[in-house]
C-alpha cells in the first residue's frame, strides 16, 4: 500500500523540516531542563559520594551541613572514634563564597579537610594535575571548573592560598565547584573579622566588668584569645569498618554524643527531596510548560496542514478511502514531524549541554521517555485535524 | 432491466421536512446504456448535483430505484451496506476541476484508487500507465500534477475516473475550465473511452460549446428531467 503520508511529506519537505527544526528547538529546551535537573541530582550524588563518608555527624535538630547550617565542637571527632564501628572520622567545614583570583572572583564551595592525608574523609579522592594538600595552611585543591591552574593565586577572606592541585567532577549540590584548603584555615575563614571588628569587641569585652576583674590577671586576655579562636566545624565524615551496619553505628554515635547522624540514603534525602526540591519544581513546570507549547504547536501545524488539504481529502473520501487512511494520513505527518523535532531536540540539548554554567546530564533513558512523550503528544495533538478532516463531507468534491 | 450502465426509476430526493422541506428531486426516470455518454443539461439550482450526488452514493435518496450495472443498489433505501466500497469498485468520477492527489505523480493519482482496494502496486500502476498511454499523457506518468497543463490534469483526472473500470463515470462539468478546442477534446476522450471500456457516462454540463456533441440529453429543471435526443454532432 502506497504511503500518503510518506509521498506528502517528501512533496512538501522543506515544510517539514522547518517546522520539524522550530519544533526540535523546543524539544532541546526541553531535554536540556530536564538534563539540568538531573546534574543537579548528580552533583548530589557526587559530592556524597566524593567525600568518602558513610556518616554524617551534625548538630542536633539540624539537617546539616549541606540543607542547614551546622555547628559541632572540632574535638568531637576524638570521641566519635572510640565507638565500636567506626574506622576513620574526620572534622569538616563547608562555605559557599566568592573567591578572588586577580581581577575576578569565582562563587565556590570552600571545603575545610583536615590534614590526615589522602583517603581521609572530605579530601578529593583523586586529582588530574598537581598533588594533594600537603602543607597545614595556605594550600588548595580547586576543581577544574573553578577555572583556577596549578600555582594561582587565590583570595579567602584576609588569606592568600596556591593551588597545588586540581580536581574534577567536585561541586556542590547547587553546582558550585568545590576549593579544599586546610581545616583550620576554613575555620578560621569562616568566623574571620575585620580588624575594626576585633578591635570593637576587645574594647567591649574590657569594658565588661565580669570580663575585666582587677583581682584575677590574665582573665581579660583568656576571653578575648577565646573569642577570637573558632572551635567549630560543621560535621564529622565518618566511615565505618567493615562489617558494621550504618544504622546500628548511627544510633550509638547519637545517643552517646547527643548528636544528629545521617546515613547515605538520608544525606541523599536530604540533598534531592529538600535541598533542591524547589528547584526540581521550578524545572517541572518549565517543562510542563514547554511540552504543552510543543503541543500546541504540533497540533497547530498538523491542523493548518491538514486544512489545506481539505478538497483533496473530500476527492479522496468520494473515491472510497478508507476513514482510518485519512486518519492515518494525518497522524503519520504527525509523528513523522514529532521525530524530526526529537532528532533535532536530542542533537541541540547535546550540543549546547556543556555550555551550560551548570551540570547538564543528558540520561539515555530521559531520551527514551522523550522519545515516548513525543511520539503520544503528536498523536494526542493530530486527533483535533483528524477529527476535522472525518467531518470533511465528500460531496464537497462535487460542485453545486 | 439493462445488463450494465445506470437506470434510475422515480428517484427522488427532499431535503428538510414539514413546511420547510424542499423536494430537489420529484421522479427522476434516466437510462444510460453501456459506451453511451449523455449530457445532463440544466439551470442551477434544477436539482443536477443532488442528482449527481444521489448517483454518486453521496447522498441518500428519499424514494425511487437505482440499478447499477446488473445491481440493485437502491429501492426505497440503500441495499448496498458498504457505500464506500460501492464508489471505490463501481463509480468513476471526474469533477470540474482535476483535483489531482498534488504530493502523487500523475501514475500513482491514477493507481491510488486501485491500491486502496488491495490491488498489488505493481498491477494497479500498470493499469494506470495503460490508461495514460490511451489517454495520450503516458509521456507525463512521472510528472507531479503541478507540472501539467490544463487539458493534461483533465485527462489525467479522466483516467483517474476509469480506472476500476466502472459501469458508469459521473462527470461533473469536466469541461467547465477549459477552451472550446480542449472541451471538445475532453468529450472525444469521454466517448472513445466510454465505447472502449464499455462503460456508461453522464456529463453534467451547461457549456453550450459540448451540448451538440451528445446524441442524447437530459434536461433537469424543477427536479423533473425532460429526455431529449441531441445533434450528436461530430467531433471533426
Amino acid at each position: 500500500m502506497i504511503s500518503l503520508a510518506g509521498r506528502d511529506i517528501l512533496h512538501a519537505w522543506g515544510k517539514f523540516v522547518f517546522t520539524g527544526i522550530g519544533l526540535g528547538l523546543l524539544i532541546g529546551a526541553t531535554f536540556t531542563m530536564a538534563g539540568v535537573y538531573r546534574g543537579m541530582v548528580d552533583d548530589a550524588k557526587v559530592m556524597l559520594d566524593n567525600s568518602g563518608a558513610d556518616l554524617w555527624v551534625v548538630q542536633q535538630d539540624t539537617l546539616g551541613p549541606y540543607a542547614e547550617p551546622s555547628s559541632i565542637y572540632d574535638d568531637t571527632y576524638r570521641s566519635i572514634l572510640g565507638i565500636s564501628g567506626v574506622a576513620r572520622a574526620a572534622n569538616v567545614t563547608y562555605l559557599t563564597m566568592q573567591v578572588r583570583q586577580g581581577e575576578r572572583d569565582v562563587r565556590v564551595l570552600v571545603t575545610g579537610v583536615t590534614a590526615d592525608g589522602p583517603g581521609t574523609p572530605g579530601w578529593p579522592p583523586y586529582l588530574v594535575a598537581g598533588r594533594q594538600i600537603t602543607r597545614s595552611h595556605y594550600e588548595a585543591v580547586a576543581d577544574v571548573a573553578t577555572g583556577f591552574k596549578l600555582g594561582d593565586r587565590l583570595q579567602i577572606r584576609r588569606n592568600q592560598y596556591t593551588v597545588v592541585g586540581l580536581t574534577r567532577r567536585m561541586v556542590s549540590s547547587s553546582g558550585d565547584p568545590m576549593v579544599f584548603i586546610p581545616l583550620k584555615d576554613a575555620q578560621e575563614a569562616q568566623f574571620l573579622k575585620d580588624n575594626d571588628a576585633i578591635v570593637r569587641s576587645r574594647a567591649r569585652t574590657a569594658q565588661n566588668p565580669a570580663l575585666n576583674r582587677p583581682g584575677v590577671p590574665g582573665l581579660l586576655d583568656s576571653v578575648i584569645t577565646s573569642q577570637s579562636s573558632n572551635p567549630y566545624v560543621n560535621a564529622v565524615l565518618v566511615q565505618l569498618e567493615a562489617g558494621h551496619v550504618s544504622e546500628d553505628v548511627a544510633r550509638s554515635i547519637s545517643r552517646w554524643k547527643r548528636l544528629k547522624v545521617y546515613d547515605r540514603a538520608q544525606m541523599e534525602h536530604i540533598l534531592v527531596g529538600k535541598l533542591i526540591a524547589t528547584s526540581s519544581r521550578q524545572i517541572g513546570m518549565f517543562m510542563v510548560i514547554l511540552t504543552i507549547v510543543s503541543a500546541a504547536i504540533v497540533a497547530f501545524i498538523i491542523y493548518t496542514l491538514t486544512m489545506g488539504k481539505i478538497r483533496e481529502i473530500a476527492v479522496l473520501k468520494l473515491i472510497g478511502t478508507r476513514n482510518r487512511t485519512i486518519a492515518a494520513l494525518i497522524m503519520q505527518q504527525a509523528i513523522a514531524l514529532g521525530l524530526i523535532g526529537f532528532v533535532v531536540g536530542k542533537i541541540t540539548a547535546t550540543l549546547w549541554g556543556p555550555f551550560f554554567p551548570k551540570h547538564v546530564l543528558l540520561e539515555p533513558l530521559d531520551a527514551v521517555i522523550g522519545l515516548v512523550a513525543v511520539v503520544v503528544i503528536c498523536i494526542l495533538s493530530s486527533i483535533i485535524a483528524i477529527r476535522a478532516a472525518l467531518k470533511v463531507d465528500p460531496a464537497e468534491a462535487i460542485g453545486g | 432491466m439493462v445488463d450494465k450502465g445506470i437506470r434510475i426509476e422515480g428517484l427522488k430526493k427532499r431535503y428538510g421536512s414539514g413546511d420547510t422541506a424542499v423536494d430537489a428531486l420529484k421522479g427522476i426516470d434516466m437510462q444510460v446504456a453501456p459506451g453511451e455518454v449523455v449530457g445532463l443539461v440544466g439551470p442551477s439550482g434544477s436539482g443536477k448535483s443532488t442528482l449527481l450526488k444521489c448517483l454518486g452514493a453521496v447522498i441518500e435518496p428519499t424514494a425511487g430505484r437505482m440499478i447499477l450495472g446488473d445491481e440493485l443498489i437502491y429501492d426505497d433505501g440503500w441495499k448496498v451496506t458498504d457505500l464506500r466500497a460501492l464508489r471505490r469498485d463501481r463509480i468513476g468520477f471526474v469533477f470540474q476541476a482535476p483535483y489531482l492527489i498534488p504530493f502523487l505523480d500523475v501514475t500513482d493519482n491514477v493507481a491510488l484508487l486501485l491500491m486502496l482496494a488491495g490491488r498489488p502496486n505493481g498491477e494497479a500502476r500498470s493499469r494506470a500507465m495503460e490508461l495514460l498511454e490511451a489517454l495520450d499523457v503516458g509521456h507525463r506518468a512521472k510528472a507531479m500534477p503541478s507540472q501539467l497543463s490544463g487539458g493534461e490534469q483533465q485527462r489525467v483526472s479522466i483516467a483517474r475516473g476509469l480506472v476500476n473500470r466502472p459501469p458508469v463515470i459521473l462527470a461533473d462539468e469536466p469541461t467547465a475550465p477549459l477552451d472550446s478546442e480542449r472541451a471538445l477534446a475532453v468529450i472525444r476522450i469521454l466517448n472513445d473511452m466510454a465505447r472502449k471500456y464499455d462503460t456508461a457516462i453522464i456529463v453534467v454540463t451547461h457549456d453550450e460549446k459540448i451540448i451538440p456533441t451528445f446524441k442524447r440529453i437530459y434536461h433537469i429543471r424543477d427536479g423533473v428531467t425532460y429526455e431529449e435526443a441531441g445533434e450528436g454532432r461530430s467531433f471533426d
